[in-house]
């Protein structure tokens, strides 16, 4: 059975659980710059630059996925989520996006396979960010035109760090905090190009962020909208990640429950930063959010996204259990068309 | 014939180069921003797609489908609608799909190069993650009979299905041709078309069908009723045969049962070929609708032989006003209470004014024309309620304080906006023109009003609102501001008066926004609409916040690229130093001089004057309110209901810096560009085009009086069309003097160009030597130049007086200064520094407060903090 067939599988059984955050674990860890910088040669400095700690911290990286494992998460994620050309040019570490990806990618996957052996599989998920540039948006008010970056140029971008990830092993990519669907798009077309060019299936996660309230992403997609527009993926999951804490997720989180014929999957902040930045809903209250996703039956994974710690992947894994899974919603045929908003046209 | 749209998609046809003359010329001059507003209408018009094609052998067909598709990006709400990306050719289809974020419609790809390549394009097409329009055509060509439709599009559905292309992402267009050619083999046509699309609906479950409907009327073009017709008529029995979407004029159909039976029966036998005679018929009957007048006077008749309600809803819809008061008296006396009339057939016919405008069927200038109706049937009644003694009034949706801000005189679209919402069913509180903050907060007070609507016309206005926001905010005040005018902007809203105040700001570009936005904000998604606007703006802030602008030069930077004055383009000297005034310049001159097209802009027609008059969607709304205008100057001409003033003088002048030193000793500050230029471009000042000694420079002032006191008296008799209609041509009348005064200087009063002989065209269109710029705009943006300029004319001069803000009264006014040089050209000054600024306010004599306020909407952000 393929990867994809047995989350499948498993996922009509139960609900499932994702990880949490790598970035605001990380910062915990209050690493320098030499930690961060390791034997790695590079010129610009290179604290916060989280990813590169695949390379020189491997067993910082492997704990935190570790303790994921161990808290009862089913869906690794690796720790790639800004591992690409145009994000590791702040840095100067383009020529590293390669490494980086493998290792990260191999770093879960033994996680997963050591983890494998208690008789429940986890599923490698290789993270694949925004980039820091978005396709649809120009940056200069003045010039409404202009684009700091073309779409040919994010595909390729993204096709380095797929086919790594794909080197290094993991199940699935998972596209996520998609603040920008035309980027979200790039990321599709690139995995597809890589799935030719290795001859092997690399199903696709798709997670959509929101930037605000009325529940639209940055490029002013709404969640249909962005729902007709990457449907082509046929993704193995499709959802909603960081924005906001659970609670203000879940209206959007039930409009695309209801839409999509395929697997939900979300994992919200811990609650919103407070002054300092910092995230301070606890375990126990990200749970009773969640409790009211599972008793509407609107998801199918849930895990964390920024301020999460694997206290609130344990309180998570353990909401799920027992409970039964969103079923998959079966909508009419129609034609689903999308500007920012939704066209349906039905057969 | 109701839409349902999820069963019938309007896919607008307008951004089309192969198909809009106008829009053709507007992407070939690069003018992208009116091509914009081109798109923007089609949406407002009700079109769910909109359909994007530059296949036009002049262009870079895939430059300007990228640059297009990523300006409407940019606009919410046109992007909030599906693109369909249109070209024959495979190139500038993937360049559009590679900008398009949604889930557009590819249009199209065909078997026409056979079945590998046509899988090629359908797989790429999939990567994209886009639907797609399949044409009718093979290698053999295309489909005409229903046979090889039927035949091709099964063909076609089958390989995709095959090779994973699900059914419900194709469209297949089956070929509309044109009808009632004459040509015997086209008969069949229409008939065909309508049992393919059913055929095909069968036996390829889960597509859609689409057709581009203009073709079917190919040989009417001109006739616009028969070509609506046609299409309605097309429409109403392909629709329920399996037809979903079509490429159309949005806007542009007609109710099926409102069809003429007589055209709507001929154009069915022609559609289903139901007998020899068939085409004759309709080409006969065709010619009694060609050209407008025939119908009208056909239709006259006709409607007055309704009953009475009928009748009242009809005159209301029209803007006809003619029988009105009989009629209202007829509908009276049939009624229990006079009240009865307003809140019944009155009522319901605006309520189908307000329909038909907010479905793009019916345009502005028609708009004002039904509510002067509906004032003028209230008059007849108001008497017989007061005596009634009914008492109540009848609820409102909603009470609207609306204003123009204080130092500015300008209110045609302010009262334009006043009237459309009138006629949507709401209260308005009109303040009228230089309202200070303290009366408009005190009247929203005092009249309990849901919603403050601001307008303005000149820069200065923008701070006025800024100020009027932050003091609503230190009041308490939480209703929603509107803000509206020329020189307002989103932008603008969302950067300097959404922040000054924690209520709702909503900026509202024209007067067919208005309705919408006021229903929304007196509605129950009240709290979501205006959580989405502000999240709207917030987005403008972050985009604009830490995002790098051009760059500024420093001061001195800027002085050392000035423009190099070329000394042979000097003008000579002038043939008068004199002051030279009229007091009643020739309005028939000045009416010959008329620019039209801004006239249609004031009232949101948009388009080129005179090829708007045949325009395809407001053509006719266009030829009535030109109508309307033309008999109103005749008025105007004959009974000299206005009069034109005007000075101009030239004076000796050198530069200084960059001051003009004028007339001995009157110092005239000029603004330079401080942007940074690429090399070879110089940093541009007005002072650049005067020389250091032996130079001139001229001044003039023109003003149209009378207009506001005439269109007080046609306010104060309900007619609010009239009053409108004389303020916009007051305005166009004071632009065509200002013209006509400049060829009187350039060929005698200056006399540098002696023999100038230009058509109004060209007038129009500057193709003369020299430049008028007026203080307030682009070249000259500090209004306070004024004071300067009208002293050096002499003092009030053509009788205008200024506001604190330095707007003109009357209204219909201009000023400026004339500068001659050969290679003299507009520009816009745009941002300044603040070293700029300190070295303006010391040259200009001002305190830094009052240069900075003086120059705020162009000044650095450091500069305005600073």
């Amino acid at each position: 059975m393929s990867k994809a067939a047995e989350l499948r599988a498993l996922a009509k059984e139960r609900v499932l659980v994702k990880d949490g955050a790598y970035g605001t674990a990380i910062q915990r860890l209050g690493l320098g710059e030499a930690q961060f910088r390791g034997a790695v040669a590079l010129t610009r400095e290179q604290r916060g630059n989280n990813d590169l700690l695949n390379l020189t911290q491997p067993d910082a990286v492997e704990a935190i996925c570790a303790a994921y494992a161990e808290a009862g998460a089913h869906v690794l994620a690796t720790n790639s989520f800004n591992a690409n050309a145009i994000s590791q040019a702040d840095y100067g570490a383009e020529a590293l996006v390669h490494d980086i990806n493998v290792e990260g990618a191999a770093i879960v996957r033994r996680v997963a396979d050591r983890f494998a052996a208690d008789g429940m599989p986890r599923f490698v998920a290789g993270a694949v960010g925004p980039t820091n540039k978005t396709l649809s948006l120009s940056p200069d008010v003045a010039d409404p035109g202009y684009r700091e970056v073309g779409f040919e140029e994010v595909v390729r971008v993204y096709e380095e760090q797929v086919r790594s990830l794909a080197e290094g092993g993991v199940d699935f990519i998972l596209i996520e905090t998609i603040f920008d669907t035309l980027n979200a798009k790039a990321g599709i077309m690139a995995v597809r190009n890589v799935e030719r060019a290795l001859g092997r299936e690399l199903p696709i996660m798709l997670s959509m962020t929101l930037t605000d309230l009325s529940g639209r992403n940055l490029s002013g997609h709404t969640v249909e909208a962005l729902w007709a527009s990457v449907r082509h993926a046929a993704p193995l999951t499709i959802g909603l990640n960081c924005s906001f804490g659970a609670e203000a997720l879940r209206p959007h989180l039930k409009v695309l429950s209801a839409r999509a014929d395929t697997l939900v999957m979300a994992y919200p902040n811990a609650g919103l930063p407070n002054d300092l930045g910092d995230y301070d809903e606890g375990p126990g209250e990200t749970r009773a959010q969640v409790d009211d996703w599972l008793a509407e039956g609107l998801v199918n994974i849930v895990g964390g996204c920024c301020g999460t710690t694997p206290e609130h992947i344990a309180a998570i894994a353990k909401a799920v259990e027992g409970v039964a899974p969103r079923r998959l919603a079966d909508p009419p045929e129609a034609m689903l068309l999308a500007g920012l908003e939704p066209l349906e046209v039905r057969a | 014939m109701t839409l349902d749209a999820s069963r019938f998609v309007m896919i607008g046809e307008r951004t089309n180069v192969t198909g809009s003359a106008r829009f053709k010329k507007l992407i070939l001059k690069g003018d992208y921003e009116a091509a914009v507003e081109v798109a923007r209408q089609q949406v407002e018009n009700g079109a769910m797609v909109i359909d994007v094609n530059m296949d036009e052998a002049l262009l870079d067909g895939a430059e300007a489908m990228a640059t297009f598709l990523k300006r409407i990006a940019a606009e919410p709400d046109i992007a909030r609608v599906p693109v369909m990306v249109d070209s024959s050719k495979w190139a500038v289809i993937e360049a559009g799909l590679r900008c398009v974020p949604g889930k557009p419609i590819v249009n199209s790809i065909s078997l026409k190069e056979g079945e590998e390549d046509f899988l090629r394009l359908a797989a790429r097409v999939r990567d994209y993650g886009a639907a797609v329009v399949v044409m009718a055509f093979d290698e053999e060509g295309q489909a005409d009979s229903k046979d090889r439709k039927v035949a091709i599009c099964k063909r076609a559905y089958d390989l995709l299905v095959a090779n994973g292309f699900p059914a419900h992402d194709i469209i297949f267009d089956p070929n509309i041709f044109a009808v009632a050619t004459g040509i015997d083999e086209h008969r069949r046509y229409g008939v065909d078309f309508i049992e393919a699309v059913k055929e095909i609906k069968a036996r390829c479950p889960g597509v859609q069908i689409s057709g581009g409907l203009s073709n079917l009327s190919f040989s009417f073009r001109g006739n616009e009723t028969v070509r609506r017709a046609l299409h309605s008529v097309f429409l109403y029995h392909a629709i329920p045969a399996g037809l979903s979407m079509a490429i159309v004029n949005a806007g542009q159909l007609d109710v099926y049962d409102e069809i003429d039976p007589e055209l709507r029966d001929a154009c069915e036998d022609v559609l289903f070929d139901r007998h020899d005679g068939a085409t004759d018929r309709l080409i006969e009957l065709a010619q009694r609708y060609q050209g407008q007048g025939a119908r009208a006077s056909a239709r006259d008749d006709n409607w007055r032989a309704l009953g009475v309600e009928k009748r009242l809803e009809h005159a209301l819809v029209k803007g006809l006003d003619a029988h009105i008061e009989a009629d209202v008296e007829e509908a009276r006396q049939g009624a229990d209470r006079a009240l009865d009339v307003i809140e019944g057939p009155l009522m319901d016919g605006m309520n189908r004014v307000g329909d038909l405008f907010g479905a793009g069927k019916m345009f502005l200038p028609q708009v004002v024309k039904s509510a002067r109706v509906m004032k003028k049937a209230v008059a007849v009644l108001l008497p017989h309620i007061e005596a009634e003694n009914a008492g109540e009034k009848r609820a409102a949706k909603g009470r609207i304080l609306l204003a123009t801000v204080k130092g500015d005189v300008h209110d045609i679209g302010k009262n334009i906006v006043g009237v459309v919402l009138q006629c949507n069913g709401y209260e308005i509180v009109d303040l009228g023109v230089m309202v200070g903050w303290s009366d408009i907060l005190a009247a929203a007070r005092h009249h309990e009003v849901d919603i403050i609507g601001l307008s303005g016309l000149i820069t200065p206005s923008l701070d006025e609102m800024v100020h009027n926001a932050s003091e609503m905010e230190r009041e308490g005040l939480s209703l929603p501001l509107l803000i509206g005018g020329a020189t307002t902007s989103r932008v603008h809203s969302a950067l300097k008066i959404a922040p000054a105040f924690s209520g709702p700001v909503i900026h509202v570009n024209d007067a067919s926004r208005a309705v919408g936005v006021a229903a929304r904000l007196m509605g129950e998604e009240r709290a979501a609409y205006t959580a989405e606007v502000a999240a709207d703006y917030a987005r403008i802030r972050a985009g604009r916040a830490g995002k790098g602008k051009r760059a500024l030069a420093s001061y001195a930077e800027a002085l050392e690229n000035g423009f190099t004055l070329d000394p042979d383009g000097i003008a000579p000297p002038p043939q008068s130093l004199a002051r030279h005034e009229w007091d009643g310049w020739d309005l028939a001159d000045l009416r010959a001089a008329i620019d039209w097209t801004p006239f249609f802009r004031a009232w949101e027609l948009h388009g080129t004057y005179p090829a708007i008059l045949e325009d395809e969607v407001v053509g006719a709304a266009a030829r009535a309110l030109f109508a309307d205008a033309q008999a109103m100057l005749d008025e105007i001409v004959a009974e000299n209901w206005l009069t034109a003033r005007g000075v101009a003088q030239v004076w000796e002048a050198r530069r200084e810096g960059d001051d003009l030193m004028v007339n001995g000793g009157t110092r005239l500050p000029m603004l330079r560009q401080q942007v940074k230029k690429r090399a070879g471009r110089a940093n541009m000042s007005l002072a650049d085009f005067v020389a250091a000694d032996g130079d001139h420079v001229g001044g003039f002032a023109v003003a149209i009086h009378g207009a506001e006191e005439r269109a007080s008296a046609f306010e104060a008799a309900g007619d609010d069309y009239r009053a409108i209609l004389l303020k916009a041509l007051a305005d166009r009348l004071a632009e065509a003097f200002a013209e006509r005064l400049h060829q009187h200087v350039r060929t005698t009063q200056w006399g540098y160009a002696a023999d100038e002989a230009l058509t109004n065209e060209e007038l129009i269109a500057e193709a003369y030597r020299g430049i008028r710029p007026a203080p307030g705009y682009p070249a000259c943006p500090d209004h306070g130049l004024k004071p300067i300029l009208f002293e050096l004319l002499g003092g009030n001069p053509a009788g205008i007086t200024l506001t604190e803000n330095h707007a003109m009264w009357p209204a219909s006014a201009v000023s400026g200064f004339y500068f001659a040089h050969r290679d003299a050209a507009y520009f816009g000054v745009a941002r300044v520094g603040v070293d700029q600024l300190e070295d303006y306010a010391r040259r200009a004599g001002l305190d830094m407060a009052t240069a900075k306020k003086r120059l705020s909407p162009n000044l650095d952000e450091e500069a305005a903090a600073g």
